[in-house]
């Protein structure tokens, strides 16, 4: 058990500011102006649901990222959660494949209004490498309306957070 | 391989001898001999490692025709078997039977390319109702829009096994599942928490990788294969183009190689991280989660840094590769691999002196060395049920050939011995990145690949993180792709999970299946 204590002490916390991860000083402003909206809208917690509706994984992983240490996306009171009546934003990735376009309306038929959804990579953007097929409808906006795009293919954790905040920053 | 030709002559199969396509020899068989080929082979311990279909077309066939392959494997040595059938009477015996792993690529040929393989399991996979019974997207008749206008209705109906007795329930899980992950259908059948049954439903996630692939140039199919399965974007883009590379006879420059390696070792390091990590996760053993997240973060943004790419996409190009190491990037990478070994050391104590731990991964989601043979699990599956399989050391391609991989095997099969190898693996990458900087040859690092005639084809295979990769491509008129076929791990090692589950309580389905952790659209395509 020592050791793991030790080994705690000695990580101490990497999570990082979010101006040294975007390296952009106007988003330590964007921060605080979200968080106080969240504060205020959401009672402190605005729950996001990820939907792959298509995707070849590259997106997940990065969206994972933003859980880990140096991100915490927590920290701003947003978190992703486990069933769609729970989600105030739906994360959308990939483009749409035929075989998931039902799925799709119906999860956002089962997200509770407001709602907000996020088409997240090219893939959700435009259709990226994949376009529109006998399998693929391409483009998320294709299926539901979207609000706000983050291209990349995949995004970096950074980007996904300067849209994330992006988002907030409109609603 | 002389053993199977003569057994195959014996029992009256006439085999025609075609020219090799490295590092398989190809074999044709008549198509009613399909079966009882199969049936012979799996009576020699060869190994079904993959199966696709092709319509031939245009100058390389004046009757058009349907090609069935399947790619048999021994350790070192492959072997693609080939049968044609008629366009009017697309049919031949099954494989499955006698190869388990055949028979959801035989739906997927039925499926995609409308050929039928008698004996086999009749239920569709790969369709869902995007398509309509009777039509086939992979026929070139077929337009690559499809013919859908309207939505396309949820797949209802498929028919999954059913138990009945009392106290025996059922769970459908997916397609959309609880947490950030990919898409699929689970059924279990349960009797209070235990599992009796579970059948797997795939195919949520298919984007007609195949059928958008013809009609490429080279470097657009490199890019789609580096998006068959995100996570493994080194090694199927590393495949597709050694396929690309084999059939017009190119030989990518040495210091090419190493850099390739480079990059698939640095996947290899990342993927078993995030996945030991995840695996700590389903057990509640967050510690280890953050801990070994945080390498996987280190390693990413070194990627990045580097590389230019978090997740190294688009770094392998046909030819080579598109990135370049100087002395102070080699350094870098150095630096790195202490600081891994470091931490590595101190949490891989942590964790394997913590008894709740232990508690949890060892004896659960066993897979039988039995059963891992009969499904031909490959990768870590196999490796941790007794399958010493490394396409590195058994078939090892440039630069490879320079190195020694060890291997890890293990027997318990349990998600205790699915980890370990995990780590065993990881290490070894570590140890295999010092040796590819430190001996990383100068030259350049991309050839030219001439425009490859009609018909030209190539077949790569390559050790993925997952297993082994295979990779098929056939170019048809002025250099563009007539047919690419990529054969994920995951294809071999998801029904593995439908095995390996059996008897555990549903709570631990979480932690077997990452224990697996197969690609969804890596098999969708
Ligand atoms: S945007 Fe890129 S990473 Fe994301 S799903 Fe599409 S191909 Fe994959």
């Amino acid at each position: 058990m020592w050791r793991q204590y030790l080994k705690i002490l000695k990580t101490g916390i990497p999570t990082e500011s979010v101006r040294k991860i975007l390296r952009d000083p106007e988003v330590e402003r964007l921060g605080a102006e979200i968080k106080r909206k969240i504060d205020k809208r959401f009672a402190g917690s605005l729950s996001i649901r990820e939907v792959d509706a298509g995707s070849c994984n590259g997106c997940e992983l990065e969206i994972h990222a933003l859980n880990n240490v140096y991100y915490d996306l927590e920290r701003f009171g947003v978190h992703f959660v486990a069933s769609p009546r729970h989600a105030d934003i739906l994360l959308v990735t990939g483009p749409v494949s035929r075989h998931m376009e039902e799925a799709l309306r119906r999860t956002y038929e089962a997200t509770p209004d407001p709602k907000w959804v996020i088409a997240c990579g090219d893939c959700a953007v435009c259709g990226g490498e994949f376009g529109s097929s006998y399998a693929s409808l391409g483009a998320v906006e294709n299926v539901l309306p979207v609000d706000v795009k983050i291209p990349g293919c995949p995004p970096t954790p950074a980007q996904l957070l300067a849209g994330l905040l992006k988002t907030l920053d409109r609603i | 391989m002389n053993e199977l030709h003569a057994t195959l002559e014996n029992a009256g199969i006439a085999v025609t001898i075609l020219p090799p396509l490295p590092p398989g020899e190809v074999w044709q068989i008549p198509s009613q001999d399909w079966g009882q080929a199969a049936q012979i082979a799996q009576s020699l311990k060869w190994r079904w490692s993959a199966g696709w279909g092709e319509e031939i077309v245009g100058a390389q066939r004046a009757v058009p025709r349907y090609r069935v392959n399947a790619l048999l494997a021994k350790p070192g040595k492959y072997l693609l078997l080939r049968t044609e059938v008629p366009q009017d009477n697309p049919q031949l015996p099954s494989q499955a039977p006698y190869y388990h792993a055949a028979d959801r690529s035989e739906r997927h040929t039925r499926d995609l390319l409308g050929i039928h393989f008698l004996g086999g399991d009749t239920r569709r996979w790969t369709r869902h109702r995007a398509w309509e019974e009777g039509e086939f997207p992979l026929r070139c008749n077929f337009p690559v829009a499809g013919s859908r206008q309207e939505a396309t209705p949820p797949d209802v109906a498929y028919p999954f096994l059913q138990t009945q007795g009392a106290g025996v329930y059922e769970i459908p899980v997916g397609p959309v599942h609880a947490g950030i992950i990919e898409p699929g259908h689970f059924r279990f059948q349960a009797v209070g928490e235990t599992i009796l049954h579970l059948e797997e439903r795939l195919g949520y996630v298919h984007k007609g990788i195949e059928k958008i692939a013809t009609g490429r140039d080279m470097l657009g199919l490199c890019r789609l294969a580096g998006r068959v399965s995100g996570d493994t974007t080194v090694g199927h883009a590393w495949a597709a183009c050694m396929a690309m590379e084999q059939a017009t006879k190119v030989e990518v420059p040495r210091r090419a190689a190493f850099l390739r390696a480079i990059l698939a070792e640095r996947e290899r390091i990342a993927n078993h991280l995030w996945d030991m990590a995840s695996i700590l996760n389903d057990i509640a053993f967050t510690f280890g989660y953050y801990q070994l997240g945080r390498l996987r973060e280190d390693v990413l943004r070194t990627n990045g840094k580097i590389f230019g790419h978090r997740l190294l996409m688009d770094r392998i190009v046909p030819g080579g590769v598109a990135v370049e190491l100087d002395n102070a990037a080699v350094r870098y990478l150095d630096r790195e691999i202490d600081r891994l070994r470091r931490e590595l050391d101190e949490l891989v104590t942590i964790v394997d002196r913590n008894a709740s731990v232990g508690d949890r991964l060892y004896t659960t989601g066993v897979l039988k060395v039995e059963d891992a043979i009969e499904l031909g699990c490959v990768g870590y599956v196999g490796l941790a049920s007794g399958q010493d399989l490394d396409v590195r050391r058994d078939r090892p391609y440039p630069p490879y050939d320079e190195l020694s991989v060890r291997v890890p095997v293990e027997q318990s099969g349990d998600v205790g011995a699915r980890f370990w190898v995990r780590y065993k693996e990881l290490r070894t990458a570590l140890r295999l990145l010092r040796q590819l900087l430190e001996r990383l040859p100068d030259g350049p690092t991309r050839v030219d690949l001439a425009v490859p005639e009609e018909g030209a084809e190539g077949l790569g295979i390559v050790e993925g993180w997952r297993g082994e990769i295979v990779s098929y491509v056939r170019f048809g008129p002025d250099g563009k792709i007539a047919r690419f076929f990529p054969r994920d791990p995951s294809w071999l090692n998801w029904p593995a999970l439908e095995r390996l589950i059996l008897g555990n309580i549903v709570p631990e389905f979480p932690v077997c299946n990452k224990s697996v952790n197969g690609s969804y659209s890596g098999v969708d395509l």
